[in-house]
C-alpha cells in the first residue's frame, strides 16, 4: 500500500527517530511510504490555545498537502486526533464550508500507527524484536478521542522477547496538555510525579506510548531524575528487530 | 414571564456570591499543591468515589444509551425553557406557591431577604444548596442579621470552620476527621469536651446540635435538584435525612433554584433518577428523595415560595458550543476523574463550582473575562466527558472559551501579549515549509546554548515552568525532513 507520512512539527524538529522508525516499519511490512514534503503541522497548539484564527492557514496548508493521498499515517494519536476532530470545527468557525467538508475527508482518511497497522493494514504482529522490560502508558487522546483501545497493547504483545508490564492508573493523564505544561506548570509536575512513580513502579527500562508529546513530558522528567527508564515511542519498539535494535 | 421585561440577558453580577477567585488558577493552585494533607485526602478520597461509581455504572448495559436519554431530554427542553419555566410557574402557583424571578445573584438575595423579614425571624435552617451559595444568600441574609444554618453535615463542618466548600458533593472532602473534631470542639456550642475523632461520635455530635434548630426553625431555605413542570413539582435528592426535616418541620419554605433545573414531565425525572445516583455517589438509589409541589393544608409548610434566578444563565444560552453546560445535574462524576482537580482541590477554581463543570461554567456565567484562567486548567485529557451522565462534551468547550477569550482580547484591541505574537509567528512560520525548515535549523543553536550532556535544563521565560521540572530533548543534528532527502525518499 501507498502511504503518506504526516511526520507531525515534533517528529520533524525534536523527535526524528519516530518519523525514521515508522518509515523502516511500514517497508519492513511491504509497504510505500511518501512524505509529502510541504507538510508543517496540523495547528493542534494553537487551537488548544485559543488561537483558532492563527489555526486556520495551517489548517487550510494541511488539507491542501494531504488531500490527495488515500491513506495518511501519523505517529501521534494527539495530531491525529486534531486532523480528524479539530480542523472541520476550525473552519467551520471561520465560515468555511467547503474547507471544513475537505478537512473532513483528509480526517477520515488519516489514521494514528496502532489504527493503521491493526485496522488498515491487518496486522498485529510486525515481526519486532525487543529484549527489554517495558511499560506502556496509553495517551489520552489516543485512548479517548481515538478510542485505539488495546491496538497498541496487541501489537506490543506480539513482539518478541519483550517483557512486557501493565502501568498501574494506566489511563490518568501524564500532565503535559500541550501549553497546560507551562500555563499551569506546578499542577502539570504533580500530574507526572504521580505518572513517574507509577513508572518506576513497575521497574521498566522502556516507557512507551503512541505520542512524542506526552513521552516529552514523561522523558523530561525521569531524565530529570536521572531514574534510569527511558522513553522510546511505539514505532521504535515496533520498528527494532534482531538487526537493528531501538 | 410575569409580563417582565428582562433584556439583553447578563452575566452574574461583581461583587456578589461565589463565583470568581481572589486569584487565578496557577496562582491558587499552587497553595493547593503544597498541602499534603490535602492531596492525600483529596486522592483517597476521589480514587474511591470513582471506584464506586465506575462499579455501578458497569452494572447497566444500557447505561451509555441513559446517558444519550440525559442528553436529549437536557436539550429539548433548554430549546424551550421559556415555555415550561411559565407552565412551571402556573403549576405551582396553582397549587398554593408563590413564585419569584431574579434576575441576577442580588435580586435573588433580595427576594430572599424580604420574605425571611415578613415573617419576623431571625433564624433560618438550610438544605444543601449551590443556587443559594453561587448567589452569596447566607452573608445576605447575615447582613441584616439573619443567621443562616447549614444542615448538611458536610456544610455545616464547612460553616462552622469559617471555610467554603471544596466539591460539590463532597463538600469538606479537604477537611480529616481530627480536624473536623478540632471545629466541633471550638465552635459547636455545649459539645461534649470528651468528644473523639470517631466518625460515629462526631455525627453524634452535629445530630444533637441540629436537632435543636430544627425543632426550632420557623423558616426552610433549600435548593432543588429537578422542577417538574408538568406538575409543579420540586424534588431534593439527599443522603442524611436533614434535608427532609428542614423540608418538613418549619412553617415556611423557600426555594432557591437556577432555571436550567427543570424537566418538562415525570417520565423524563425518571432518567436522572436513575442517572444521578450512580454518577455522583456510586449508589444505585438515592436515599433520601423528596418531592413536594405547592402547599398542603395541615401537612408540611403553610407558605411556600420558589425563587427562579437567571444569573448569567440566559446569557450561557445564548452561546450556541457553551449552552450545553447548563444541562448539568451537578452529580459531580467529572471532579472526581480529573486529574487536575484530584491535585488541586476545589478552592483553586475560585468559584462554588470546581474542577471540570466549574472551568466551563463559572465563566459562562460571570463573562469570559472575570474568570479567564479557568478554561485553561485542564490537559483536555476527556475523563470529564467519558464519565458525564449528559454527555456534556466538556473539552469542546473548553477549546471553544479559549477561542472566544483570545477573540475577545482582540476584539477589546488590547496590546497583543507575548503569547499572541508567538502564536502569531508560529502560525506564520508553520503555513509554508520553507519557513518550517529554516525555523528547525534555527533551532538547532540550542544545542549550542545551555546543552548539558544531551540535554537542555533550563529555558528562559515563558517556558522556565517547563525546565523547572522537566529536561528538555536536544534538537537533533538532523531533522527528519533532511534525513528523508538525504536518502532521497518520495515526496509526493
Ligand atoms: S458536567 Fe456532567 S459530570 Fe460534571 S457535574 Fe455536571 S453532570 Fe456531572
Amino acid at each position: 500500500m501507498r502511504i503518506a507520512l504526516f511526520v507531525t512539527c515534533l517528529g520533524d524538529a525534536l523527535f526524528p527517530d519516530v518519523g525514521k522508525a515508522t518509515v523502516m516499519l511500514l517497508e519492513r511490512l511491504g509497504h510505500e511510504v511518501v512524505f509529502p514534503d510541504r507538510q508543517t503541522c496540523c495547528g493542534q497548539m494553537h487551537v488548544n490555545t485559543g488561537y483558532q484564527h492563527e489555526a486556520l492557514p495551517l489548517v487550510r496548508h494541511h488539507v491542501e498537502v494531504f488531500e490527495p493521498y488515500d491513506v495518511v499515517v501519523a505517529p501521534s494519536g494527539s495530531c491525529v486526533g486534531s486532523v480528524r476532530h479539530q480542523h472541520a470545527m476550525v473552519a467551520r468557525r471561520h465560515g468555511e464550508e467547503r474547507l471544513a467538508a475537505r478537512a473532513e475527508g483528509v480526517g477520515a482518511r488519516t489514521y494514528e500507527l496502532s489504527e493503521l497497522l491493526v485496522d488498515v493494514l491487518g496486522v498485529e504482529d510486525v515481526g519486532a524484536f525487543f529484549p527489554h522490560r517495558v511499560t506502556y502508558h496509553p495517551t489520552c487522546h489516543s485512548l479517548r478521542m481515538l478510542r485505539v483501545g488495546d491496538k497498541p497493547l496487541r501489537l506490543l504483545r506480539n513482539v518478541r522477547g519483550i517483557d512486557l508490564v501493565e502501568l498501574p492508573d494506566a489511563d490518568q493523564c501524564c500532565g503535559f496538555g500541550g501549553t497546560f505544561a507551562v500555563k499551569n506548570a506546578d499542577t502539570s509536575t504533580a500530574m507526572l510525579a504521580d505518572k513517574m512513580r507509577n513508572v518506576l513502579d513497575t521497574r521498566a527500562e522502556v516507557a512507551t506510548a503512541g505520542d512524542a508529546s506526552c513521552l516529552m513530558q514523561i522523558g523530561g522528567g525521569l531524565s530529570r531524575l536521572r531514574a534510569g527508564t527511558r522513553t522510546l515511542h511505539l514505532a521504535e519498539i515496533l520498528a527494532s528487530t534482531e538487526e537493528v535494535v531501538a | 414571564m410575569s409580563g417582565i421585561f428582562l433584556g439583553m440577558p447578563v452575566h452574574a453580577p461583581r461583587g456578589v456570591g461565589a463565583l470568581r477567585g481572589a486569584e487565578p488558577f496557577p496562582v491558587a493552585a499552587r497553595t493547593a499543591l503544597a498541602n499534603t494533607q490535602l492531596r492525600r485526602n483529596l486522592g483517597h478520597a476521589t480514587a474511591t468515589i470513582r471506584a464506586k461509581r465506575a462499579a455501578v455504572v458497569s452494572e447497566l448495559d444500557d447505561w451509555e444509551e441513559l446517558r444519550r436519554a440525559g442528553e436529549a431530554i437536557k436539550t429539548a427542553t433548554m430549546t424551550r425553557l421559556d415555555e415550561h419555566l411559565e407552565q412551571l410557574e402556573r403549576a405551582f402557583t396553582a397549587r398554593g406557591g408563590t413564585v419569584h424571578w431574579a434576575r441576577d445573584a442580588n435580586e435573588a438575595n433580595e427576594v430572599v431577604t424580604r420574605l425571611v423579614q415578613a415573617t419576623g425571624e431571625r433564624e433560618v435552617v438550610k438544605v444543601k444548596s449551590m443556587a443559594t451559595q453561587e448567589i452569596g444568600l447566607n452573608e445576605a441574609l447575615e447582613a441584616v442579621g439573619i443567621a443562616a444554618y447549614e444542615t448538611d453535615l458536610a456544610e455545616l463542618i464547612v460553616q462552622l470552620g469559617h471555610d467554603t466548600p471544596s466539591h460539590i458533593l463532597v463538600p469538606a472532602i479537604h477537611r480529616n476527621r481530627s480536624e473536623i473534631r478540632e471545629i466541633f470542639l471550638r465552635e459547636m456550642a455545649g459539645v461534649d469536651p470528651m468528644l473523639t475523632d470517631e466518625p460515629r461520635m462526631l455525627a453524634m455530635a452535629a445530630r444533637a446540635h441540629l436537632r435543636r434548630k430544627f425543632l426550632s426553625a420557623k423558616v426552610g431555605i433549600s435548593g432543588a435538584n429537578f422542577a417538574v413542570a408538568q406538575t409543579g413539582t420540586l424534588v431534593v435528592l439527599e443522603s442524611e435525612g436533614n434535608g427532609r426535616m428542614c423540608l418538613t418541620l418549619p412553617q415556611t419554605l423557600i426555594t432557591v433554584m437556577g432555571i436550567e433545573k427543570l424537566v418538562p414531565t415525570w417520565t423524563d425525572l425518571e432518567v436522572f433518577l436513575q442517572l444521578l445516583p450512580r454518577s455522583s455517589t456510586g449508589e444505585r438509589m438515592n436515599p433520601y428523595t423528596s418531592t413536594w409541589a405547592g402547599r398542603h393544608e395541615g401537612d408540611g409548610p403553610r407558605d411556600v415560595h420558589l425563587v427562579l434566578v437567571d444569573n448569567g444563565r440566559t446569557a450561557t444560552l445564548a452561546d450556541e458550543i457553551g449552552r450545553q453546560v447548563l444541562n448539568c445535574i451537578k452529580c459531580s462524576a467529572c471532579m472526581n476523574v480529573c486529574p487536575v482537580y484530584e491535585r488541586t482541590g476545589g478552592h483553586a477554581y475560585g468559584s462554588v463550582y470546581p474542577g471540570p463543570i466549574g472551568a466551563v461554567l463559572s465563566p459562562q456565567l460571570t463573562g469570559i473575562e472575570d474568570n479567564a484562567s479557568l478554561p485553561y486548567a485542564s490537559t483536555l485529557c476527556g475523563a470529564c466527558f467519558d464519565a458525564c451522565p449528559v454527555r456534556i462534551d466538556i473539552p469542546s468547550v473548553l477549546v471553544h472559551l479559549r477561542a472566544k477569550h483570545v477573540e475577545q482580547q482582540r476584539e477589546d484591541h488590547r496590546l497583543p501579549s507575548a503569547e499572541a505574537l508567538s502564536m502569531a509567528a508560529a502560525s506564520w512560520v508553520m503555513s509554508t515549509s520553507t519557513r518550517f525548515s529554516a525555523a528547525e535549523k534555527a533551532s538547532r543553536i540550542g544545542r549550542l546554548l545551555g546543552a548539558r550532556r544531551g540535554r537542555i535544563t533550563m529555558l528562559p521565560p515563558p517556558f522556565s515552568g517547563w525546565s523547572a521540572s522537566r529536561d528538555v530533548p536536544l534538537p537533533p543534528r538532523e531533522s527528519f525532513r533532511e534525513w528523508w532527502a538525504g536518502r532521497g525518499g518520495a515526496t509526493s
